[in-house]
């Protein structure tokens, strides 16, 4: 592997489960991780990958409240980012959901480097700001909190004890609604995970229950579609195509990934079966390039995946058509093959079950896994990859 | 004498050129010339004929000396004398010959003289014969011309009364029935009659004989129509007929149409064994035995009455027509008469046609009818009626083909066994799908119906597998045996080159065998989709752990052994095996993997979600201390068991890594796994204290990498030991998920415990039960709020007591 290409491995001291990048933060590749030890001050790392250095800085902040079970960054403003919780106290586990703003000074266009150098005689700033508490009587314990991925909105939603809330950050934070996902033979349905379509201006959202998919529009709450027995287990993660409306990823516990078009929910498009040995725990689309898919698994993999055929770019970025329009060029596009789907590379840096990987929200080249062993790995898209893609 | 002759010579050339001739014929005579040659004209060699004795002398008289003509003299003289004395001798030889040649000359004159007299006298007697004949003849000439005149006009009354008396004979004829003489009488006077039909007898005779002749006709057509009558009689119709001119293109046409109406009715007799089938065949077809005949029965019945009727048309019409046209156009010659309606030539190619495409009708009518007939028998379980049936029919096709050499019997016929052939081949194929899917019903039920029984929780697998795989093997051979009878050598169509080929190879061994083979393969595979693992029911783990061991077992035996016996039966070369035993078992042998694979996830699964609701269902913080193993570890051991039972009937062993040193350890595997389990929990003691992550972290250096849903190979061992890392991993995660107390800590150390107790000796290396076990202690101390773990011999105690 070239040296540019080489991974970078940042680790953490405490176990760790959550990863989220930095959503609002679009020109520098950030990452906020924070850790989960019952016995142990937890803490939330906020890490920036340095592409042309290859480099990484991190800052750190104590989690006062516990371990963090679920981490998520707003869409609109870089600085804030929420976090799930639970903490052990007098013999009592306490869970709990709050948001947090970083530091002012972390929202500099020159990087983490030149505020780590100040830090170091600059203490009372290296602490996260609470901005409120998610606390509700119909939601006892928040498991995730999911924002609405649009920069001039505010909301999220928060999952949990087979609900979802949806709450307004843009004044106080105030709970809009709350609905009640349908039970199921009379039991609660355990929410596994939840996003947001962004598509339509995000008014639909999917959570995961069990083997099923189901999407509810918000602002009716009625369901807009759903897929039974999406997996033969649990459905542990999804993710929207970014570029590509309908088509959605979703992975978990029998080792596949698959690939769905919401219009026809009753075969996926689309199944990765080879490259997991055990549960796939995450699935993520490139924001960019919708035909690169990353998964990360308790296999301890993180698994990189060119999809092609069902994006939205089959036949390679058509990008050239507008610039130049000779005839040459039109006829070299057109001739193009479609480019071929398979397995990009898989990465084994990690020795424990990946439980979270995520694509950089400015970089669309590079990405980081957390493994539960609290080792994050940031790697990037290999450069031939790249190049086909772009090219 | 040569000298003197020389002297003579001068003045009489003339006598000279006579001596010089006789001396030639002399010499001729007594063969001299071809010794000497061309006697040469040297006048000084003196016995040229040139020779001048002048010359000679003079050359003597200069050349010699005196002596010599001395001698040279006497030479002469002596040579002289000899040549006198043989002279004389000579003389005298001859006289005596002269003496009696002049007698014998004198004698012959004398009887020459008496002879000449004789000659006389014989031609004077001549010269009286020759009067007289000339006499005689003159006399009798007037006679002889009356006498030739007075036949000439006798043959012609002769003629003539034959003719005045026609009618009459004719219709003495047609009475007694006569007809062929009738008609040699006519043809024999048709022409004379034509000719002298100006005069007014003749015309009216001629009118008569018609009129008779007519009659005649339409006698001869009434027996020709009449269905009764037997071919000798219509042969002698129809050449009776065409000798009368009949045309024969209609004659054809009509015997032809005559003919067609007996054989419709044939076909129509076999058309309402059809019907009858249909009739018999919706309503129920096994109970209509008595209303339908059998295809055996149909073949005879068919072959018997429309092939054979038919055969003897054709015999009989070309006796008829071809024969028949070709005799009466000869008589037609050798009477003189020419017909232009008897053009033998034409009138054969005209019949042909006419009876060809009246056979190819009639045939083609036939071969659909019993192609339905076969087709309906298609799904018949006995084959061997079919074969001997379409041999019966192969055989009458091939009879009637000596009969017509130009129609293409054969070739229809062939493709109608073909056909049926094929469609055998298909229906063997669909019967042996059939056979399978219900085998694989019966197994199913083998697996789920003995469960309600307590004795005997587990039907012995193996058992099932070797009944299943017997089952399957014996129904492909009684299909192989049956197709077979197809090529058997006494089945006459066997013979032709597509069931020695095609037959054999694409049929038999692809249609049949291979493409069942490749069956069961897909099938079983589609057990195994784990795609469509939770639409579908989901097949017992047993059921997926007994396929894949017969699909082993054809791997490993079946499918080469079942290929070969096919090879060999029907003698295919190897050239012709378009699919290769190779890929076949290769294919096997994935969907073998892929269904064992299956049943280590599926196992694996169900232990899973045993674990996992016992992990999620409970609430860790408020554990009180345990005092047992909790029930579900002692489920999931049970379980493990079971497997490991149904595994070991059916797979062997397989390798072990080795374990630790001792080999005793097999005889008293709980103190032995104690011993060793208790240097881990010496491992894990300090472990609370210190920072667990980084220890872990260093034994997973040193440990391998598990993969959970691995591969997994054909033996006990390698089975279970996938089915024990998938349920404890799944234990591991589900631990990381919950946050436990100290008694919950304690609890699962126990379980942990007591699976490491039980679960060691399924799989092939121990190290990984360990080293799972390992981290779900770590983990779970890890997410416990109070890390105190409990003391080895408690564990010890509680595990052995429960």
């Amino acid at each position: 592997m070239d040296i540019e290409d080489a991974p970078i491995i940042y680790g953490l001291e405490l176990p760790a489960r959550s990863l989220c990048a930095q959503n609002g933060e679009t020109n520098l590749s950030r990452y906020l991780v924070a850790t989960q030890s019952l016995r142990q001050e937890n803490q939330v790392h906020l890490i920036e990958f340095d592409d042309e250095n290859n480099q990484l800085e991190k800052l750190i902040y104590p989690h006062p409240c516990g371990e963090v079970w679920h981490i998520s960054s707003s869409y609109s403003d870089p600085l804030i980012f929420s976090t799930c919780f639970s903490s052990f106290s007098s013999g009592e586990l306490t869970t709990g959901c709050k948001i947090w703003k970083l530091p002012q000074e972390v929202n500099s266009e020159e990087g983490l480097s030149s505020i780590a150098a100040d830090q170091i005689g600059n203490h009372p700033s290296n602490t996260i700001e609470e901005v409120a508490d998610i606390k509700s009587d119909d939601i006892k314990d928040v498991s995730h909190v999911l924002w609405k991925p649009l920069e001039e909105d505010c909301q999220f939603i928060a999952l949990g004890n087979g609900s979802m809330q949806l709450w307004d950050m843009s004044e106080s934070p105030s709970c809009v609604s709350t609905f009640k996902i349908p039970e199921r033979k009379g039991h609660q349905c355990n929410i596994t995970n939840g996003k947001w379509n962004p598509h339509h201006g995000a008014k639909q959202f999917a959570v995961a229950t069990g083997q099923n998919i189901s999407t509810w529009d918000v602002r009716s709450q009625t369901q807009a579609f759903k897929i039974e027995n999406a997996h033969g287990q649990l459905v542990r993660d999804l993710d929207y195509n970014p570029n590509k409306q309908y088509h959605i990823v979703t992975c978990g516990d029998d080792c596949l990934v698959k690939f769905w078009d919401v219009r026809e929910p009753t075969l996926p498009v689309s199944v990765l079966s080879e490259d997991h040995s055990h549960w796939v725990w995450a699935a993520r689309f490139n924001p960019f390039h919708d035909q690169l898919i990353l998964s990360g698994g308790s296999d301890s993999r993180v698994v990189l995946y060119n999809k092609a055929s069902i994006s939205s770019e089959p036949y390679g970025q058509l990008l050239d058509e507008d610039l130049d329009e000779e005839d040459s060029d039109v006829d070299t596009n057109r001739d193009r093959e479609p480019v071929k789907d398979g397995l990009i590379a898989v990465f084994d840096e990690h020795e424990d079950s990946v439980y979270a990987v995520e694509w950089s929200a400015a970089d669309p080249w590079s990405f980081a896994s957390l493994s539960y062993d609290g080792r994050v790995v940031i790697n990037k898209v290999p450069k031939k990859v790249k190049f086909d893609i772009l090219l | 004498m040569s000298e003197s002759s020389e002297n003579g010579a001068g003045p009489d050339q003339e006598n000279d050129q006579r001596r010089l001739r006789k001396n030639d014929m002399l010499k001729m005579y007594y063969g001299m010339d071809g010794g000497n040659g061309q006697p040469s004209n040297d006048p000084l060699d003196i016995d040229s004929p040139n020779f001048n004795a002048d010359h000679y002398l003079r050359k003597l008289k200069q050349e010699n000396n005196l002596s010599e003509l001395m001698d040279a003299e006497n030479d002469m003289a002596k040579q002289i004398r000899t040549l006198d004395s043989d002279m004389q001798t000579l003389v005298y030889e001859n006289y005596n010959k002269f003496i009696s040649a002049t007698d014998t000359i004198r004698t012959m004159k004398r009887d020459f003289r008496q002879m000449e007299d004789e000659m006389e006298k014989l031609t004077s007697n001549m010269a009286a014969i020759t009067q007289l004949n000339a006499k005689i003849n003159s006399t009798m000439e007037t006679n002889r011309q009356q006498i030739t005149k007075l036949s000439g006009v006798h043959s012609l009354l002769k003629k003539l009364q034959f003719l005045f008396e026609l009618p009459a004979r004719l219709k003495k004829c047609l009475e007694m029935g006569s007809y062929a003489a009738a008609v040699s009488y006519y043809t024999r006077t048709r022409a004379v009659l034509q000719h002298y039909q100006h005069m007014e007898s003749f015309s009216g005779i001629e009118r008569d004989c018609k009129n008779i002749v007519n009659e005649i006709i339409s006698k001869l057509k009434e027996t020709f129509y009449d269905k009764d009558s037997n071919t000798h009689q219509l042969a002698e119709c129809v050449g009776l007929l065409l000798r009368l001119g009949e045309p024969a293109g209609l004659l054809c046409d009509d015997y032809l149409q005559h003919a067609k109406s007996k054989l419709d009715e044939d076909l129509q007799e076999l058309r309402s064994y059809l019907a009858g089938e249909n009739s018999a065949g919706t309503s129920d077809e096994s109970e209509g035995p008595g209303l339908l005949i059998d295809v055996l029965e149909f073949m005879d019945r068919g072959s018997n009455g429309f092939l054979s009727n038919l055969s003897l048309t054709i015999a009989a019409y070309e006796n008829l027509f071809i024969k028949q046209t070709e005799v009466s156009s000869m008589t037609a010659a050798m009477d003189g008469s020419f017909s232009p309606l008897l053009q033998s030539n034409d009138v054969c190619e005209v019949a042909n046609t006419k009876l060809l495409s009246f056979v190819q009708d009639l045939l083609e009518t036939y071969f659909a009818l019993v192609e339905k007939r076969l087709m309906l028998d298609k799904r018949s379980r006995d084959n061997a009626l079919i074969v001997r049936a379409l041999d019966r029919f192969f055989r009458r096709l091939q009879a009637t083909t000596n009969l017509l050499p130009n129609v293409n019997i054969m070739k229809l016929g062939g493709e109608i066994i073909v056909k049926v052939a094929k469609a055998r081949c298909e229906h063997y194929q669909l019967a042996l799908k059939e056979f399978f899917t219900d085998c694989l019903t019966d197994a199913r039920h083998a697996i789920s119906a003995p469960k309600g029984k307590s004795n005997q929780s587990h039907p012995n697998l193996l058992d099932l597998v070797n009944s299943t795989a017997s089952a399957i093997l014996n129904q492909i051979k009684s299909v192989l045996a049956d197709v077979q009878l197809f090529t058997v050598r006494d089945i006459n169509f066997s013979a032709m080159t597509y069931f020695r080929r095609e037959f054999c190879c694409d049929d038999v061994r692809e249609v049949v065998i291979v493409h069942f083979i490749r069956y069961i393969s897909e099938t079983l595979l589609s057990f195994c989709d784990s795609s469509n693992l939770s639409k579908t029911t989901t097949p017992p783990p047993a059921l997926l752990l007994l396929l894949s061991r017969l699909c082993r077992d054809f791997e490993q035996s079946t499918v080469a052994y079942v290929l070969t016996l096919t090879d060999e039966q029907f003698m295919i070369p190897s050239r012709d095996k378009t699919s290769q035993v190779g890929d076949l078992t290769t294919e096997m042998g994935e969907t073998a993997h892929k269904l064992l694979e299956a049943y280590v996830q599926y196992s694996g699964l169900s232990l899973s979600r045993m674990i996992r609701t016992s992990i999620e269902a409970r609430d860790w913080l408020k554990c009180v201390e345990p005092r047992q193993v909790r029930a579900v570890m002692r489920r999931v051991v049970e379980e493990v068991t079971q497997s490991d039972q149904q595994v070991g009937y059916l797979y062997e062993e397989g390798v072990r890594t080795a374990r630790s040193s001792d080999s005793s350890k097999r005889t008293h595997p709980v103190s032995v796994s104690r011993q060793r389990e208790r240097s881990h929990w010496g491992a894990y003691a300090p472990s609370s204290t210190m920072d667990n992550s980084l220890l872990s972290n260093i034994q997973k250096l040193f440990s391998e990498r598990v993969d959970v849903f691995g591969p997994v190979e054909f033996s006990r061992t390698s089975i279970l030991t996938g089915v024990v890392k998938i349920a404890l991993k799944t234990l591991l995660e589900c631990v990381r998920l919950k946050t436990f107390s100290k008694f919950g800590l304690q609890q699962l150390q126990v379980d942990c415990h007591y699976l490491q107790l039980y679960l060691w000796r399924f799989v092939s290396d121990e190290n990984i039960v360990h080293g799972l076990l390992d981290e779900v202690i770590a983990s779970c101390v890890h997410r416990c709020v109070e890390p105190t773990v409990m003391e080895p011999s408690v564990i010890d105690v509680i595990c052995e007591r429960g």
